[in-house]
């Protein structure tokens, strides 16, 4: 039995209560039991930065999305929007020096992590004023200044990179911890279990963070997973794993915080699946054939993390002029980022041959 | 103010398409994200979501247009509140809206020079110096000692790979590492040559300076994604950003009489990737002088070792100081009537030959190259201009390889030098074979290289 090992989370018995409740947009259903020995987060200071954060992914990937449209963004270009509590509650457990990495579906993360919008958006548009020069694209962005190491376009292959920023931090004797994200997808890659392996065997402060959205591309987790409690997957490797609702931006933070806790204190991997959901296509060119129009409103109507934290914000007493103030906020900082996006010249043609090795 | 909403590409080669269905009529309210039409790609029928709030004042494109080009207003959104006459008053003929406008697409290209290559500099070497002071050590010995004198002076260097501790190294290049540095230094993974090699890239992301020894370079074809896709190109994707400074290192080539797919020369595979450095030297000097530098190098360098060769001896200069610079080939033999290149165990083989060709009175300049990438071409073209023939000797297999590339390289350079087409020798174009006969058949030998100088000689 896996239930020794592992942590059950309550994300499960939430998204029962909500449910049974028929929870719409305006009143989520923010009580659990388990929350009985802490008070639930209902303060404004501490949820007001989520619901900036998060309204400032979803504003910018609408923002890319149309600017694709426009012939601005060439290539992929992979959206985030739905899944903005999973990378918000998830920084907010952790500080400076801790690690971030992903996959290609990468823009909501650097965000998170406190990139610039106008450096990531001027490298969707392929500028010199992108955190690439342009040279990297939608999937190929860094910053060792904000600790976002990418950004990986090979499906799986963040996740020993991950762990291997983890044995440097663990090598270097401090108590950073990687946050690797991958796809439900990525999740049967078997390079996932050769770093589970060595991580749970070192002892690595890395969490696996899957984004489990149900699909990959095309493919239902339920046609390409054998056995669908994806958290339990490190169990052979004794690595505790535990569900969570990934459309619930506090249910993410609370979690993100126990798995920080276990990594720091020396204790090893940890596993959390954040139930989640994208709302676009895989990709700019998905018509998403492969689920139905119900079953995103479904989604979008029920479950949108944005939309859940705000009625909780009115519900707390949070005036509306207040929320009104961010959106506008958020909206001047999209549109300037997408302006200098535009405005930023393309890399002068000498950056051709620049980059590719230095100097020893 | 309203706003034109534009025909969307709704893939990265759409130019244009139909615009097949409005899921709006003129009047109606929209909300971000609210489906409005229905377009047919050059790949599939696609949604088109709004993106701001408001009221459809106009359709300016009726459902069924086929071939709408990118960017062509299809529609008026006004603002909630804004009279529709907003939209009568506006110009009837679609305007290009303004950002179209700016797109680089619809610019024509500047005129920019394209921009010229930059040639790899040959770097200086000082290494001859510190042959005054010599012992004798086998490969094996030059390398341990190359890497302890590297973690000695820097602590961020480590080892990694399978047996490389307690079992003192799969062919004991590792031995005495863990005794001296311990388990943190001298890491033994598991048999996971994909999960490893990401892992080390990761710790190198993160300031380490991993050097990462593959049992042998056959089983480094799991981890090549790592190598190539992780360690060589990010640099470059990150516009400079994130450096990879690490070595992966292990026996390359053939061994003997291990069958096919322990058998292979990946030389050429790694020397076809930018962003990487490949070594695979010959000499124990070289071995010793080589491995510092790469792992002092601040990049993603391969460092082809041979099995058969771990063993033998050669002058190795006493002096910790002593490293030869990555880029730089090594005239081993001089000579005047043509020019042999060779890299690792075929270097031996190109001596011998030129010995036995001394005989029959054919001067021969033995290069070995050291480094396969970056290439230095100058050495081997200087040296054809003198010779004016070339034969490019290597244990790997002929298609695409590294005698290949030099011969391109001087037809390039010095093709008015050449009396003679370049000649290779290679490996046969076949799976390594068992059978010790059918093995010695399929390996490059002494008596080929002799039998391809004496032909581009026109002696024989
Ligand atoms: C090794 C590899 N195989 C295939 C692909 C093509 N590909 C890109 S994304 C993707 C689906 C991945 O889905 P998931 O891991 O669930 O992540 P999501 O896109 O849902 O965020 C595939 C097959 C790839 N990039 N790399
Ligand atoms: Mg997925």
């Amino acid at each position: 039995m896996f239930t020794d090992a592992l942590l059950r989370s309550k994300g499960r018995e939430m998204a029962q209560a909500k449910s049974a409740a028929g929870a719409g947009r305006s009143t989520p259903t923010r009580t659990r039991k388990s929350r009985a020995a802490k008070p639930p987060k209902n303060n404004a200071a501490e949820l007001l930065p989520f619901y900036r954060d998060m309204l400032l992914i979803r504003r910018f990937e609408e923002k890319a999305g149309q600017m694709y449209g426009m012939g601005l963004i060439g290539g992929f270009c992979h959206l985030y929007i739905g899944q903005e509590a999973v990378v918000v509650g998830m920084q907010s457990a952790i500080g400076k020096g801790d690690k971030v990495l992903t996959s290609y579906r990468d823009h909501g993360h650097m965000l998170a992590c406190g990139m610039d919008a106008r450096g990531v958006m001027a490298e969707l548009t392929g500028r010199i004023g992108g955190y690439s020069k342009g040279k990297g694209g939608s999937m190929h962005m860094f910053s060792r200044e904000k600790d976002f190491y990418g950004g990986h376009g090979i499906v799986g292959a963040q996740v020993p990179i991950g762990a291997g920023l983890a044995f440097a931090n663990k090598y270097n004797g401090t108590d950073q911890v990687s946050l690797t994200y991958l796809g439900d997808g990525a999740l049967n890659q078997g390079q996932v279990y050769e770093t589970f392996n060595m991580a749970a065997l070192w002892k690595l402060p890395v969490i696996f963070i899957i984004e489990n959205n149900k699909y990959a591309m095309g493919t239902s987790v339920t046609r390409a997973a054998a056995g669908v409690s994806l958290y339990q997957r490190g169990a052979a490797y004794g690595i505790p794993g535990a569900e969570v609702d990934g459309m619930d931006v506090v249910a993410v933070q609370e979690a993100a915080e126990k798995a920080v806790k276990h990594c720091r204190s020396g204790k090893g991997p940890y596993i959390l699946e954040m139930k989640t959901y994208r709302y676009r296509g895989h990709s700019m060119s998905d018509p998403a054939k492969y689920r139905t129009k119900d079953e995103v409103n479904k989604m979008r109507q029920e479950h949108d993390p944005i939309d859940q934290l705000r009625a909780t914000l009115l519900e707390i007493g949070v005036a509306e002029e207040e929320l009104k103030g961010i959106d506008r906020e958020i909206k001047a900082i999209v549109t300037d980022a997408a302006d200098f996006a535009q405005s930023s010249p393309e890399p002068d043609p000498s950056e051709l041959f620049t980059d590719i090795l230095v100097e020893a | 103010m309203s706003v034109q909403i534009l025909m969307p590409a709704l893939s990265p080669t759409m130019t244009e398409g139909k615009l097949a269905t409005w899921m709006v009529k003129e009047g109606d309210s929209v909300a971000a994200g609210d489906v409005i039409a229905e377009i047919e790609t050059d790949k599939a029928t696609m949604e088109v979501e709004a993106v701001d709030e408001g009221v459809i004042g106009k359709i300016l494109v009726a459902a069924g247009t086929d071939a709408v080009a990118v960017n062509t207003p299809i529609a008026v959104l006004l603002e909630e509140g804004e009279d529709a006459s907003a939209v009568d008053s506006a110009p009837a003929a679609p305007a290009p809206a303004p950002a179209a406008a700016e797109a680089p697409a619809a610019e024509p290209a500047p005129a920019a020079a394209a921009p010229v290559a930059p040639v790899a500099v040959v770097p200086a070497s000082d290494e001859d110096k510190y042959f005054d002071e010599v012992k004798t050590q086998t490969i094996r010995e030059a390398l341990r000692d190359a890497m302890a004198e590297e973690m000695r002076s820097d602590d961020k260097v480590f080892v990694m790979g399978e047996e490389v501790a307690e079992y003192q190294g799969a062919y004991k290049v590792t031995q005495g590492l863990l005794q001296e540095f311990g388990d943190k230094r001298v890491i033994d993974t598991p048999i996971t040559e994909h999960g490893f090699a990401g892992l080390a890239v990761g710790a190198a992301f993160g300031g380490l300076k991993p050097v990462v020894e593959f049992m042998t370079f056959n089983f480094a074809m799991q981890a090549i994604d790592h190598i190539i896709n992780s360690a060589a190109k990010t640099r470059y994707m990150s516009g400079g950003q994130m450096g990879c400074h690490m070595v992966f290192r292990g026996p390359n080539g053939a061994a003997a009489r291990v069958g096919a797919q322990h058998s292979q020369c990946y030389a050429s595979w790694y020397a076809h990737c930018p962003g990487l450095k490949v070594v695979s030297p010959y000499s124990a000097a070289d071995a010793k002088g080589l491995l510092k530098s790469a792992i002092r190098d601040p990049n993603p360098v391969i460092f082809l070792e041979n099995e058969v060769l771990y063993g033998q001896s050669f002058d190795v200069p006493v002096s910790e100081d002593f490293t030869v610079p990555i880029g730089k080939a090594k005239i081993v033999r001089e000579g005047t009537d043509v020019t042999i290149t060779a890299f690792s165990i075929m270097v031996g083989k190109a001596l011998q030959a030129a010995e036995k060709l001394a005989e029959q009175g054919i001067s021969a300049e033995v290069i070995d190259l050291r480094t396969i990438r970056p290439l230095d071409t100058a050495t081997i073209v200087a040296s054809v201009q003198r010779t004016n023939r070339l034969v490019t000797c290597e244990e790997g297999w002929a298609a695409c390889g590294i005698g290949a590339e030099i011969a391109a390289q001087v037809m390039d350079q010095a093709f008015d030098h050449l009396d003679a087409p370049v000649a290779r020798v290679a490996g046969e174009d076949v799976p390594m074979p068992y059978a010790a006969n059918l093995e010695q058949l399929a390996l490059p030998q002494v008596e080929n290289i002799v039998e391809a100088v004496k032909s581009v000689c026109y002696r024989g």
